[in-house]
């Protein structure tokens, strides 16, 4: 039956009129709730042992205080206000401070069962009495009572008790006032003495849990009626800025984008996205197998954030933040200076110290207080490594979603283990990847080369080229494109080839001087010839023209001779048919 | 402890109880809560009491000091250490046990011949 009315309570997505909330104050529980707590109204916070019950209420009540200026009072059934304000002086609650500036009422309700004798019937008017007066000598608005089933204990006519308790929650919500109670949790009930049967306004229940010996705190909102809320398991810490619950965004796809472009820190990495590098609050994934060089690109990237004078949160899990500086400053890259200048945040903790919830909530705060224009983080892998968790992914998904949300420009790098794996790691964020940088080995003979390539780079015309690089004492630079018989060639493989090609070129512009050359001697001969045979026949004309002279003049001589014969014998006939034959000669020669 | 105990019983005769019943208002439970307690101390301490009543509604302050939640509650001040018995005071040997008190030779007799 409860699980039905927990389903109703959680499909309902209409806000009704008039249900007005207040805001907590916690990080992130204000946006599962779409606002905060009902205000006027009660809320239980319940949860098994040391899981933040009475932090919550705390919080509930400092924040109040601090941030939107509504006194409260807490009423402690089982710390006293000394104990509970060291407990919280050590996250900045000024308990004290607060109770002098009559903000807030502390009571503390102390509940001994062995100091109590029964005798006949009784009500709680003094537990209303004094929530009365600690409510009037501040103004509250804000009610907080800590374990109020402490009372289970201390007095056995239950009866009563829960007569009193209906009471008392009709009470507080006569009064206008917001309040939160938290209550144990029960084997297989939300409270031990079944509280949430009273209040049916908003039930929050935590949770703590430890995987792998990693412990992950859990907070659910079970109910909240007639308001939409977020029906997950969220994570949240309690750290010493209080409580923050990492709040899972929808991921609707609304960034606002921008064009443009923040340099890489690698120059020639630059000239391969159009020459000027990443897009501004784009999300950019770079990985490889270990020792490829993703810090040191991270490094550059690091650099040339804070080289524009905006701020760059470096968080990382493999090397302390000495390390890493040691490690940037032998391929030249000064970053210690950035952080002197305040530009650079370095933040490095072990993988294993929290689950993976816990490394992205602290990201997210560490990104709320920094409020960075870029964050690395070096590397994802480390998260996603090892967890069985299901909902890992989607919480990567999540924190990138949150960081495109937030414009800031995110370098994400990866370890891959193999290159089997080198696509497959990433394949569940690389949908929200903007830039995808693959950095690899080339194993060839004998050695390994270093390797880079832009899988992808959305919104811009990139390279395609797989570029070997080397780590110099000033970084990372890229050695100019090879490519030789489809293959890529690295290292002193590339020099041989270089040399090979070169000794090809050589060769090849010889063979071609030569032809060249044979060529031009062939037109010389040619020519010669050609002259010869012209001489040739030039004396062979005039050869032929002497003859024909010759020949000429025995005919002339020839025809004055018949003409003188003819003329001396006077035989005219066959004059003109001579003339004819000497004019068709003439112009022959 | 059991010591002060004795001790206390034996001071018992000379010493005076102070005792505060814890009221809010008049209503009927604590009426009847201060009718049950002046009888039983008229029979079992005759002029060795001293009894207090505090009306919250009135002084709601006065509530913290002695932890007050239920009402009605009677709280043995003097001797101590303190003493609480919360109710209407109607079962009179719970109070008795409750307040630390060796019923007299008479109230026992009493007790017996009823």
């Amino acid at each position: 039956m409860r699980q039905l009315r927990n389903a109703n309570g959680r499909t309902s997505s209409v806000v009704l009129p008039g249900l007005e909330k207040a805001p907590t104050g916690i990080q992130g529980l204000d946006e599962i709730t779409g606002g905060g707590l009902p205000r006027g109204r009660t809320t239980i916070v319940c949860g098994g042992p040391g899981c933040g019950k009475t932090m919550v209420g705390l919080e509930f009540l400092v924040r109040g205080i601090e941030e939107y200026g509504e006194p409260g009072v807490l009423l402690a059934f089982e710390e006293t206000p000394q104990e509970m304000t060291r407990n919280v002086a050590s996250l900045g609650f000024d308990l004290e401070g607060f109770v002098r500036r009559k903000k807030l009422s502390l009571d503390f309700l102390p509940v001994e069962p062995s100091e109590i004798q029964e005798t006949g019937d009784y009500d709680l008017e003094g537990l209303f009495i004094r929530l009365q007066h600690a409510v009037d000598s501040v103004g509250a608005k804000r009610v907080v009572l800590d374990t109020v089933e402490a009372l289970f204990s201390g007095f056995s006519n239950t009866a009563v008790l829960r007569a009193e308790l209906r009471r008392l929650f009709r009470w507080l919500k006569e009064r206008n006032l917001t309040a939160v109670i938290t209550a144990e949790q029960g084997e297989g009930t939300l409270t031990r003495y079944g509280l949430e049967e009273y209040v049916s306004d908003c039930v929050i229940l935590l949770d703590h849990r430890i995987h792998d010996q990693i412990s992950t705190r859990r907070l659910r909102v079970v109910k909240y009626r007639g308001t939409s809320h977020g029906a997950d398991e969220y994570p949240f810490l309690i750290d010493d800025t209080g409580i923050s619950v990492l709040p899972l965004t929808s991921l609707t796809l609304n960034h606002k984008v921008s064009a443009e472009r923040v340099a890489t820190g690698v120059a020639d990495l630059d000239v391969m996205m159009q020459g000027k590098g990443y897009y501004r609050g784009s999300s950019i994934l770079v990985s490889g197998t270990a020792g490829t060089g993703k810090t040191t690109l991270g490094c550059h990237f690091a650099e040339a954030t804070c080289r524009r004078g905006e701020r760059c949160l470096y968080v990382g899990f493999e090397e302390s933040t000495d390390q890493m500086f040691r490690n940037a400053a032998s391929v030249g890259i000064d970053l210690k200076s950035y952080v002197k200048k305040g530009l650079l945040i370095h933040e490095a903790w072990r993988p294993t110290q929290y689950g993976v919830e816990m490394h992205l909530l602290k990201i997210h705060k560490l990104v709320e207080r920094v409020r960075p224009h870029a964050i690395i983080v070096d590397p994802i892998s480390n998260l996603i490594g090892g967890s069985t968790h299901r909902d890992v992914r989607s919480m990567l998904v999540r924190l990138v979603d949150f960081l495109k949300g937030k414009g800031i420009t995110a370098m994400l790098l990866s370890l891959t283990r193999g290159l089997d794996h080198l696509e497959i790691t990433e394949e569940h964020i690389s949908s929200l990847i903007d830039t995808w940088i693959l950095l690899r080995d080339i194993e060839q003979s004998g050695e390994r080369n270093r390797c880079l390539y832009v899988l992808k780079s959305r919104g811009m015309a990139h390279s395609n080229q797989l570029r070997e690089f080397v780590i110099t004492d000033r970084g990372i630079r890229l050695l100019a494109p090879y490519l030789g018989a489809g293959q890529v060639f690295t290292g002193s493989a590339r020099l041989v080839q270089e040399a090979k090609d070169a000794a090809e070129a050589l060769a090849r512009k010889q063979t071609i001087e030569h032809k060249q050359n044979e060529l031009r001697a062939k037109r010389q001969e040619l020519q010669e010839r050609i002259q010869n045979l012209r001489a040739e026949y030039q004396a062979e004309e005039k050869a032929m023209e002497l003859l024909i002279q010759q020949a000429e003049k025995v005919e002339s001589r020839f025809e004055q001779d018949t003409e003188e014969m003819v003329s001396s014998r006077r035989a005219t006939a066959r004059g003109p048919e001579r003339q004819n034959r000497r004019h068709a000669n003439g112009a022959q020669s | 402890m059991k010591s002060k105990a004795n001790s206390n019983a034996a001071k018992q005769k000379r010493d005076v109880l102070e005792l505060r019943l814890y009221v809010a208002g008049q209503t009927p439970k604590s009426l009847a809560a201060l009718a049950n307690l002046k009888r039983i101390c008229d029979e079992h301490l005759k002029d060795q009491y001293r009894i207090e009543v505090v009306d919250l509604v009135k002084h709601p302050q006065l509530a913290q000091g002695d932890q007050i939640l239920a009402i009605p509650t009677l709280v043995r001040r003097v001797p101590k250490p303190t003493r609480k018995i919360i109710g209407d005071l109607s079962n009179t040997e719970r109070v008795l046990v409750g307040l630390d008190i060796r019923p007299t030779a008479s109230g026992m007799a009493d007790a017996e011949s009823a």
